[in-house]
């Protein structure tokens, strides 16, 4: 819990000071628009942070975005397969990457960054090749379909204010990622391999097969993700569409309070750290900061939320030391 | 020896507090040159912290400290060797990616035109690496080498920066009979050379060959000091745990049951070439012992299913066992107490309730993988009680715990399983007189209750006290089997040198 207190901080620090300079920031329209995009991002940034749990990285998501987000489109406008079908195919395709990328990682003993790089080329460079590099979209059909991504469920006694249906789906991977990682065996087994895989491995998890799962999990987010972005955008340009993303989510993981090293991280962090990218975003266009600059903010408002997440951590130990004394049991009696 | 004039070192009502713990307080410690001070205490009494702040690790929350007899100020690791005080760590601190000789003189290379001069440190490195009696080229890498391998290159280390004050934090902790000695003579030459040495050891037999005067800690305070010829075990036991310690019965002898763990020309990875078979009956505690480097962990490996052999086989129960993972032989009833704890035996970030249970999870899952956090407490607590580990609560994180305390939070984490066949891999490392003693009597109780037990010791006096049994490895191979009738330092020293 004090590990997410930093980012929201920041979070509330960023809208605050958004809804000051900019009116049309807390208007019901835009307020759903971040919610739908903080969503998409979040079931990203979920996955990844499964992968840097166990001490790895996924630099692949954008590419199976991509992938997926043409593959969905092309297998029903253009090959006329079914909607369930066209689904279950897309997170097989998913499920299979995941499942790739966790054999040559655990199996082959090859890096995470080496593995995931190549895939970020790789399938990147296939769905150019199998779209023709032609935009793909889902033109005015599939209105049922699209509502998983565009629909609003009304809230109710609050007129006038929807919540997005990516929202809801977001939320309940949310969930359960907490459920798992924190009340289950297998998230205590995932975080403590993520710190020392070797005593993890000595204690009897099954350390390779963890690690599968976690990539596992992170290619099928990114797969669901890359549905969900192509049903919201409908229009698919194969040979950009999910650039940098895997970098948004893993900065949002990052600044959800996951480590590098491995071993750390909260999903509640993960999604807060989501949500402030994409207020960062809204606020350069609401603002009218020149787009060109968008990059260079986003980048230091991260590392200006690293930073301030790291005196919040000094702080609270400090705390801790100066509280201590009053709980400190005497030393076990002898 | 004392010199007539100031001491070499002085330190003054020194105090520290961690988070939760006083680990100093008001600690004062005299050192002259040219002798060997041993610094005693239980586990978390605050050795270790008082020596990091000798050595500019830690920094004193109050006191003095006084070299030559001037108030001076080590205010870093660096500051400390400038001022000539060396201090070999308890815990490992190699980089072990580097060569033993990159290692030896990590951050002081000797340079030529502005590059590291390697062949210098070739030959610098040899002749440390000699002095210290390890038998290994300077080129080695130092993953490559044994924990005790490696202990004796933290003191080559040591040595090269001509330390006038030598701090040795439990060297031998890793070190068989053999090594030690050879690290004595090290010492003895050094004291002889007018170095004067702070030497920490919960072995009380070193201490009384080697001290010339010995101060006891107690809960981060002064408890007593002895002089050279009032060191003898009851005295220093008495002041480390102020009372006397509850005599250890005579060690029963089991009848052993059928046979549990058989092992038939086993081949380990280590050991290519090299067979071994044993059997290892319910209830009987089976010593192993031998030289570092002879094979004695990479066996225990093997068995627990870390490494696969490279040929032979394990059986259990009397039935055949292939282990792809040490989940398999933890499935099978086995359970390994590592060497190297903080490697393979703790999580270090983790807390002592989150590392004791860490094997045991899936015992006592509610349904389908749920953790059942009210039996994750209870664990912790009766572990913690049982032990006697000292930390403020049980969620603690482990790499704050004194040395022994986190040994015992491995052995925790391993009793808990309540395994058939117990493989202890140097059990008693770093731990002290008492829980040494509450050790033993938790190996009698569970050989009592039918466990059979595989441990491997460098400390003679542990095999010669506990084994039923003992096999001595020599160069990976068995080199012989001792009975209890049979059994004494002589015979396991022949057998464990000539092989
Ligand atoms: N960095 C730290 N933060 C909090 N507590 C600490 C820290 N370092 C040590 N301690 C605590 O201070 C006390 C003294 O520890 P110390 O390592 O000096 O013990 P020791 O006498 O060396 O014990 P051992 O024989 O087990 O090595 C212990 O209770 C330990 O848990
Ligand atoms: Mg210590």
């Amino acid at each position: 819990m004090k590990k997410t207190l930093g980012i929201l901080g920041l979070l509330i620090a960023v809208c605050v000071s958004t809804a000051a300079l900019s009116p049309n920031f807390l208007k019901a329209y835009n307020v759903e628009n971040i919610t739908t995009w903080t969503s998409l991002f979040g079931i990203l940034s979920i996955g990844v942070a499964f992968v840097i749990m166990t001490g790895g990285i996924d630099l692949s998501i954008g590419s199976v975005v991509g992938l997926t987000g043409c593959l969905l489109p092309w297998l029903l406008v253009q090959k006329h397969v079914d909607p369930v079908s066209s689904i279950a195919l897309v997170m097989l395709v998913s499920l299979a990457i995941g499942l790739l990328h966790g054999f040559l990682i655990t199996k082959m003993r090859l890096q995470p960054f080496v593995v995931t790089l190549c895939g970020l080329l790789f399938y990147r460079g296939f769905a150019r090749w199998f779209t023709g590099d032609e935009t793909q979209g889902f033109g005015n059909g599939f209105a049922g379909l699209r509502y998983l991504a565009v629909g609003r469920v009304p809230i109710p006694f609050v007129s006038g204010w929807h919540l997005p249906v990516p929202f809801l789906i977001m939320a309940t991977i949310a969930v359960a990622a907490a459920i798992f990682l924190n009340q289950t065996i297998y998230g205590r087994y995932l975080l403590a391999l993520g710190r020392n895989e070797q005593a993890a491995r000595y204690s009897g998890i099954h350390t390779d097969r963890m690690i599968m799962l976690a990539y596992l999990i992170c290619s099928l987010l990114a797969g669901l993700g890359g549905i969900l972005f192509s049903l919201e955008i409908n229009s698919i340009q194969p040979s950009g569409h999910g650039d940098f993303y895997e970098l948004y989510a893993i900065a949002a993981a990052v600044l959800g309070g996951c480590s590098l090293r491995g071993g750390e991280g909260s999903i509640l962090g993960v999604v807060i750290g989501a949500a402030v990218m994409r207020v960062l975003y809204n606020a350069i266009n609401l603002l009218g900061i020149p787009t060109q600059l968008e990059f260079a903010i986003i980048g230091m408002v991260i590392l200006a939320g690293v930073i301030f997440d790291e005196l919040v951590k000094r702080l609270a130990a400090r705390r801790r030391t100066v509280a201590s004394p009053a709980q400190a049991t005497p030393p076990a009696a002898f | 020896m004392p010199a007539p004039s100031s001491p070499l070192l002085e330190v003054r009502r020194v105090s520290k507090r961690y988070p939760g713990v006083q680990a100093l307080r008001s600690v004062c410690l005299r050192l002259e040159a040219g002798e060997v001070l041993a610094l005693l205490g239980e586990n978390g009494a605050g050795k270790s912290t008082l020596m990091k702040i000798l050595a500019g690790v830690q920094r004193p929350d109050a006191g003095e400290l006084l070299i030559d007899g001037c108030t001076t100020e080590i205010a870093s690791p660096d500051a400390a060797l400038d001022l000539g005080i060396a201090l070999i760590h308890q815990e490992l601190n190699l980089a072990d990616n580097l060569s033993v000789g990159a290692n030896i003189f990590l951050g002081r290379e000797p340079r030529r035109f502005g590059l590291i001069d390697k062949r210098r440190i070739a030959r610098d490195a040899s002749s440390l690496i000699k002095q210290v009696g390890l038998d290994v080229s300077p080129n080695t890498l130092v993953h490559r080498l044994s924990i005790g391998q490696q202990q004796l290159v933290e003191i080559a280390k040591a040595l090269s920066v001509n330390a006038r004050i030598l701090i040795m934090d439990e060297p031998t902790s890793s070190l068989s009979q053999h090594e030690t000695e050879a690290l004595f003579r090290v010492v003895k030459d050094l004291r002889g050379r007018g170095v004067g040495i702070v030497y920490i050891s919960h072995r009380l037999g070193e201490v009384k060959e080697l001290a010339d005067r010995a101060v006891v800690l107690r809960d981060g305070e002064n408890a007593g000091e002895l002089q050279r010829d009032e060191i003898d075990h009851d005295r220093m036991v008495r002041l480390m745990i102020g009372r006397e310690l509850a005599g250890f019965g005579r060690r029963q002898s089991h009848t052993p049951g059928e046979i549990v763990l058989r092992a038939s020309n086993l081949e380990t990875p280590a050991n290519p070439g090299r067979r071994l078979s044993f059997a290892l009956k319910a209830g009987e505690i089976v010593g192993v012992a031998g030289l570092v480097g002879a094979g004695r962990t990479e066996l225990l490996q093997v068995l627990f299913g870390v490494d696969r052999p490279l040929s032979g086989t394990i059986e259990v129960g009397g039935r055949p066992v292939v282990f792809h993972a040490p989940h398999d032989a933890i499935r099978a009833g086995l359970a390994l107490v590592p060497e190297d704890r903080k490697q393979q035996g703790l999580v270090l970030e983790m807390t002592i309730r989150e590392n004791v249970c860490l094997a045991s999870l899936d015992r006592y899952d509610r349904a389908v993988g749920f953790r059942n956090r009210s039996h994750e407490r209870q664990a912790a607590a009766d572990s913690i009680r049982r032990l006697n580990i000292k930390a403020p609560h049980d969620r603690q994180v482990v790499r704050l715990l004194s040395g022994g305390n986190q040994q015992k939070v491995v052995l925790g984490k391993w009793l808990l399983l309540k395994p058939r066949v117990l493989l202890l891999d140097e059990p008693t490392r770093g731990i002290d007189v008492g829980a040494k003693q509450e050790v033993y009597q938790l190996m009698e109780q569970l050989a009592g209750e039918g466990a059979a037990i595989l441990f491997v010791s460098s400390e003679l006096e542990e095999i010669l006290r506990m084994s039923d049994r003992t096999l001595v490895m020599h160069e990976g191979r068995i080199s012989g089997e001792l009975d209890r009738a049979r059994l004494s330092e002589e015979a396991v020293m022949r057998l464990a040198t000539r092989g």
